[in-house]
């Protein structure tokens, strides 16, 4: 993807150590930043005349607990006149979840990123209407994350007994 | 707090964040719509503020529906997993399939043979008229056309039955697998889809006697929330609703998948972006979408149906009997199922409400680390409070079923 090369050689000269990384997977380029970067990085992105990644496609998170950094946001922007999709993604430590909004570059942020802070209870500074979106308002931890149970118990078996009743304060409901 | 005092849905100080400030003063109303209201398509509930009839400001509440779909799918293994799909949108069950299928397809670098690739997409736009049938019901019912209800119905029933005779499900077919498709497809279908390409055509024309230019269909539709390409883009709408205003966005001629690139079809766009737009550009998708199927039957190729790739395809049932490797393959699969590798994968497809979108995360186990799906009707229906501002209360309805949302896919 050429296209794509050269936005990202470009992005890497312009942000230089904001862009941690460049993941490159089957066909697809997605790109690990920095907190602080991704609002200018985004405005370059959508504003710049040639690139115009103008749709923001898609906005969710991941969480690796127990690992750490815990969580990563997940962007996908589309520029239409190109016909690429850029995925960005964002580190977030777990006890430090949260990051600005990117509702002031794509007002289509508002939802997605609510549905976020439901899921993962990651927070977006700077947003309009931070509320639960999916869940009751009065409902009780974030469902996506990994320590939350799905409801039911691990069954456990001689060969992994220990293994699971380490993690049984998590596997219970 | 005592057991039998009734909780508050919102309480005062989240509704003052809500609405304005002129509601409080008592000068504009209130209202709830929904969510057990025939027109919202579903539990869909809005909050409404009103100013005479006009709408000053609406505020969806959504999440009746939803039922943890990507949490249950991390706990089932790739292919276990695969049913949850068809219940997100019940109306596109197979293009739900489709999406899922490619991202782990792709996720796990798995061939598709010839023969599964345009069978899918015989089906999916099977489905694509399906959908747009249940859509231009329900939304001439919501403008009080009661007998378009009825002949679409009737239509949508023929499409069902093919879709019984392929996977012995109306609905929740879970026909496309990863690598292909669950079996062949039985004797009669070619003949089946020909019948229906033959009495269909009538049909659309039929519609379109009763209601393009109907002046009471007119009336309610023509100029009621218009909006640009560019708020349109900015509020996340996608898919027909898009379309209408002239930008011709489509994931198949974007970025083709399933060998979409060599079909000849038109992207139907119209220029106003209104109700009526939004109409006709659904009822010249549905012209489309038969020009596919046709081409489709006609390249039909004889073959595999599914991948030959037994690390993540089961063998056929006949090689059990004389085959120990197929035995072991076919034992691995149905205990532990397929490893796919660490990264994650995004998959765009089209579905009949816009882009349809799978982020599919793989940590090198058997089930996925984690699914998201980028579901139209959610991303279309966040569009509604800006489509509605200033409409009367009566053209809420045309505007909602303009969208086409099915809560299913909104809640998940």
């Amino acid at each position: 993807m050429p296209f794509l090369d050269e936005v990202i050689e470009a992005l890497r000269e312009e942000f230089g150590s904001a862009i941690k990384e460049v993941d490159t997977f089957r066909d697809q380029r997605a790109l690990e930043i920095d907190r602080d970067a991704l609002i200018p990085l985004c405005q370059r992105l959508r504003d710049h005349e040639a690139w115009s990644f103008n749709f923001l496609a898609a906005l969710t998170a991941v969480d690796y607990w127990p690992q750490e950094p815990r969580f990563a946001v997940v962007y996908q922007l589309l520029s239409i006149p190109n016909k690429v999709f850029l995925g960005l993604r964002v580190l977030l430590a777990g006890d430090d979840a949260h990051l600005p909004t990117l509702e002031g570059i794509y007002p289509n942020a508002n939802w997605h990123e609510r549905e976020v802070y439901d899921m993962f209870g990651i927070t977006f500074d700077g947003h309009s209407d931070m509320r639960r979106i999916l869940m009751p308002h009065d409902w009780e931890g974030h469902p996506l994350r990994k320590d939350y149970p799905l409801g039911y118990e691990e069954v456990q078996f001689s060969f992994n007994y220990d293994e699971v009743n380490k993690r049984k304060k998590y596997a219970r409901e | 707090m005592d057991m039998f005092e009734p909780e508050m849905e919102l309480s005062v100080d989240e509704l003052k964040h809500l609405v304005s400030q002129r509601a409080l003063e008592g000068e504009t109303m209130v209202l709830n719509m929904g969510p057990q209201h025939p027109s919202t398509h579903g539990v869909l509930r809005l909050l409404l503020e009103l100013d005479g009839e006009e709408i000053v400001n609406c505020v969806p509440d959504i999440g009746f529906l939803h039922t943890g779909i990507e949490k249950n799918m991390e706990a089932k293994r790739y292919e276990q997993a695969l049913v949850m799909t068809d219940r997100m949108d019940y109306l596109n069950n197979l293009g739900n399939n489709l999406c899922y299928c490619l991202a782990v397809e792709k996720l796990v670098d798995l061939d598709v043979p010839e023969r599964a690739q345009v069978v899918r997409v015989i089906l999916t736009e099977l489905q694509r008229i399906a959908s747009h049938l249940v859509w231009l019901g329900t939304h001439a019912l919501d403008l009080a056309a009661m007998s378009v209800f009825l002949y679409c119905f009737r239509e949508r029933e023929i499409i069902l039955d093919i879709f019984e005779m392929c996977s012995g499900q109306r609905m929740m077919t879970s026909y496309f697998r990863p690598g292909g498709l669950w079996r062949d497809l039985p004797a009669g279908f070619e003949d089946a889809v020909k019948e229906f390409l033959r009495y269909f055509p009538r049909r659309i024309q039929q519609y379109e006697d009763l209601l393009t230019r109907n002046p009471i269909y007119l009336d309610r539709t023509k100029g009621i929330s218009p909006i640009t390409s560019e708020q349109a883009l900015q509020h996340g709408l996608t898919g027909p609703a898009l379309r209408a205003t002239g930008l011709p966005l489509d994931m198949r001629k974007m970025q083709p998948y399933s060998g979409y690139e060599q079909y000849e079809f038109e992207i139907p766009t119209a220029s106003n972006g209104d109700v009526y737009d939004r109409y006709i550009v659904r009822m010249e998708e549905m012209r489309q979408s038969l020009r596919i199927i046709e081409q489709g039957l006609r390249r039909l190729p004889k073959g595999p149906f599914r991948s030959q790739n037994r690390k993540f395809v089961p063998p056929p049932r006949s090689e059990l009997g004389h085959s120990m490797e197929a035995v072991i393959h076919h034992f691995k699969l149905w205990t532990e199922g397929f490893r796919a590798p660490k990264g994650a994968v995004w998959v765009a497809v089209e579905s009949p409400r816009g882009i349809l979108g799978c982020y599919l995360e793989g940590d090198g186990g058997n089930k996925p680390y984690r699914v998201h799906f980028r579901t139209p009707s959610f991303a279309n229906l966040q569009a509604l409070p800006a489509l509605s501002k200033g409409h009367m209360v009566a053209d809420l309805v045309a505007i909602i079923s303009s969208l086409d949302p099915v809560l299913g896919d909104v809640d998940r």
